[in-house]
């Protein structure tokens, strides 16, 4: 076990940085670790891909979990996989893939750990379908607040494990889970795109074909204005069979070597690359370059779940102001207030880089998770755009009227009037985790910033 | 914590009636400020002050604060916290401008205006920056002055005063780098305000509202040092360079 470092840390958004004591331990030596813990409190930290401070805890204590043999145990037979909280999802496909497995639900990246995934019950392109990962969650072994070890499920406990999926690493500090997955023919995905010329035909299209594809996605330009606003391309598939390959193909059906094309190097200009008229070229560049139509296609995991993952380090084309993340959902029946969003963005001359707008399915239990049934959109912003607050404080506004509501993972801006309104539950999930950690031992940024604990 | 676009929840003015301080909260002022604190010794003036601040929605809280009563500091910062969590931005606004004529001859005026310009500004800033510390994060305002660049016969007291607190917080500042706690120096020209009523304006002479929002631009790009107008960067780095004759003989109020 190594001591303790002061350590400068951040979240994906490299905006508002914290000073923490860090350290790798093994999940060994985890209870002797948060024995140290002072009155700033301990947090578990994955990859540090959540945008905002929801991985960090100024002058406090912040915990990785090395990595350690036997971290993944695959059981085939039964199609579920007990693995590391500190493994990541990268580290998972790599496994799992060629054994026939897929993860029940990715991101849009691939490095994020199991624990970081569960504490922010992430969603993917097939949340409409599946749900996110809590859903497939059979099982978690967690380390509470007084050292003692518990495992919690859907049926042991289900109130803390509820309130673990989704609760942003308060509860505990997540050792590993038990998640079942799915099972897959082949490493490649078989996709349909096309274009969709404005917001009103997303939301139709969306609508009536959602629900028969597993996985669907629209990136959505959002600096396109007037008769293009909204417009989109929307991508929609499912693993593809072994028949869907061809014969070069099929030899190797389970074939899986994700990599990195470039990394952006640490020393960009302080004011970032991405500003209005290199997103506005981009996004143009991008819709023009989809097929209006093309069914069918074949596509690698990579390209179809992880494209942004091809540039390590994409986070710096912002410079030193970083950016900020905005990502909220409005139930089914409030389109009026995602075109609101869209028009005032398009508007506002913000630079947004393409940005992802899809249907989600039903919520689950979880107190604080984030997908609820509606359209969620998803968007970048540079740190330095001007008029930034006045612009997200007020669709923050419109979002909340709406009895729509903000994800904690890619929050950095919001108030703790805005999780009230937007997470009515969350005196029920205070009231669990005041009972496995009455002393507060798990505190984060993000925590005291917004009121959770 | 502040969020991402710089907007802090908690910020404390030393110094609660400072037109430059209460320009500089009005300037930081958004839905996600929470709580600010003015801290100043005539806590009617801090109500009157508060009242202007009102038709915010956050909760403005007087509290009686006395620069010179150092041994308090330690306590009064440690009570901020506990009564409203982190502090994300601390304003040092206060100061005594004195009369010059006075106080270049005046052994007790001198050593009372010093007594709060430099002794309390030292123990109250270190004092708060020592919360800082603790969690891991935070801001702190450094109202300077180009009186401290280079101080001239006028108000040698005052110019003193401002060229320690301005060397204090350059060094505090580095020290307070890997504590993630940030140090923000403001060195205003002459400042159209309350402190300087009845004076007449020097060259470059700018607002209370200016300097705040080269103050909050500074904030949010982590500047260390912010001059107000920008120019007078370039002003002063000619006259700290000027042969003392010429300089003393300078009409510069």
């Amino acid at each position: 076990m190594s001591n303790p470092a002061r350590a400068r840390l951040w979240g994906w958004g490299r905006t508002n940085p914290s000073i923490a004591d860090e350290v790798t331990v093994a999940a060994s030596g985890l209870a002797a670790t948060l024995k140290e813990t002072g009155p700033r409190g301990a947090l578990a930290r994955g990859l540090g891909r959540s945008y905002g401070d929801a991985a960090q805890n100024g002058g406090g204590l912040v915990v990785r979990l090395a990595a350690g043999p036997g971290d993944i145990v695959l059981d085939s037979a039964n199609g579920r996989v007990t693995v590391g909280a500190g493994v990541s999802i990268d580290e998972l496909l790599r496994i799992i893939v060629p054994h026939g497995f897929f993860v029940p639900v990715t991101p849009g990246t691939r490095f994020v750990t199991i624990g970081g995934a569960i504490a922010s019950d992430i969603h993917g392109k097939n949340h409409h379908i599946d749900g996110s990962i809590g859903n497939h969650v059979e099982s978690i072994t967690m380390m509470l607040a007084d050292g003692s070890t518990t495992v919690i499920g859907p049926n042991s406990n289900a109130s803390l494990f509820w309130a673990t999926i989704g609760g942003m690493g308060l509860t505990g500090v997540m050792i590993d889970a038990t998640i079942r997955l799915l099972p897959i023919e082949t490493s490649r995905m078989c996709i349909d795109t096309s274009r969709v010329p404005d917001l009103d035909a997303l939301f139709a299209t969306m609508s009536c074909g959602d629900d028969d594809v597993r996985y669907s996605v629209a990136w959505i330009d959002l600096v396109a204005k007037g008769r293009n606003l909204g417009r989109s391309v929307l991508s929609r598939g499912d693993h593809a069979r072994l028949t869907d390959l061809d014969a070069r193909d099929a030899v190797a059906p389970f074939s899986y070597g994700p990599h990195q094309l470039v990394a952006v190097p640490p020393l960009v200009p302080p004011m970032g690359v991405l500003n209005h008229a290199s997103v506005a070229a981009f996004n143009e560049a991008w819709f023009r370059r989809a097929p209006v139509r093309r069914v069918g296609e074949i596509q690698g995991i990579g390209a179809f779940f992880h494209p942004l993952d091809l540039v390590g380090s994409w986070n710096r084309l912002y410079g030193s102001r970083g950016m900020v993340q905005y990502q909220f959902v409005v139930p089914f029946g409030e389109e009026d207030a995602m075109r609101t969003v869209v028009e005032r963005l398009s508007a506002s001359g913000a630079a947004s880089f393409l940005a992802v707008l899809k249907r989600f399915g039903a919520a689950n239990p979880a107190p604080l998770s984030f997908p609820e049934a509606g359209w969620t959109l998803a968007l970048d912003l540079p740190g330095a755009s001007r008029g930034l607050g006045d612009l997200l404080h007020g669709l923050d506004r419109v979002v909340l009227d709406a009895a729509g509501r903000h994800y904690f993972a890619k929050d950095s801006h919001m108030t703790p009037e805005a999780v009230r309104r937007g997470y009515p539950r969350l005196e029920e999930w205070k009231a669990v985790r005041q009972a496995v950690d009455p002393l507060g031992v798990w505190q984060s940024d993000l925590g005291r910033r917004l009121g959770l604990i | 914590m502040e969020n991402a676009l710089g907007q802090p929840q908690t910020i404390v003015l030393l110094g609660g009636t400072s037109d430059i301080g209460l320009a500089i909260v009005r300037q930081l002022l958004s839905p996600t400020t929470s709580t600010v604190v003015l801290a100043c010794r005539d806590t009617e003036r801090g109500e009157r002050a508060a009242a202007g601040l009102r038709h915010h929605s956050v909760t403005i809280e007087v509290v009686p604060f006395e620069a010179t009563a150092t041994d308090t500091h330690v306590e009064f910062a440690a009570s901020l916290v506990e009564k409203h969590g982190d502090i994300d931005v601390a304003i040092v606004a206060f100061s005594l401008l004195g009369d010059g004529e006075v106080t270049s001859v005046d052994v007790a005026a001198a050593v009372g205006i010093s007594e709060v310009n430099f002794t309390g500004v030292v123990s109250s800033t270190i004092a708060i920056a020592n919360q800082m510390r603790q969690q891991g994060h935070g801001s702190i305002v450094m109202l300077s002055s180009v009186a401290g660049e280079r101080v001239r016969r006028a108000n040698p007291v005052y110019g003193a005063t401002k060229a320690g607190i301005d060397g204090f917080a350059q060094g505090l500042g580095d020290s307070l780098t890997d504590d993630g706690v940030h140090m923000l120096i403001v060195r205003p020209g002459f400042v159209v305000s309350q402190m300087t009523t009845g004076l007449k304006a020097s060259p470059f002479a700018t607002t209370p509202e200016k300097v705040a929002d080269a103050t909050v631009k500074g904030l949010r790009a982590r500047r260390r040092t912010v001059w107000v107008p920008g120019i007078l960067r370039y002003v002063f780095s000619a006259l700290r360079h000027l042969p003392g004759p010429v300089w003393r003989r300078l009409p510069l109020g």
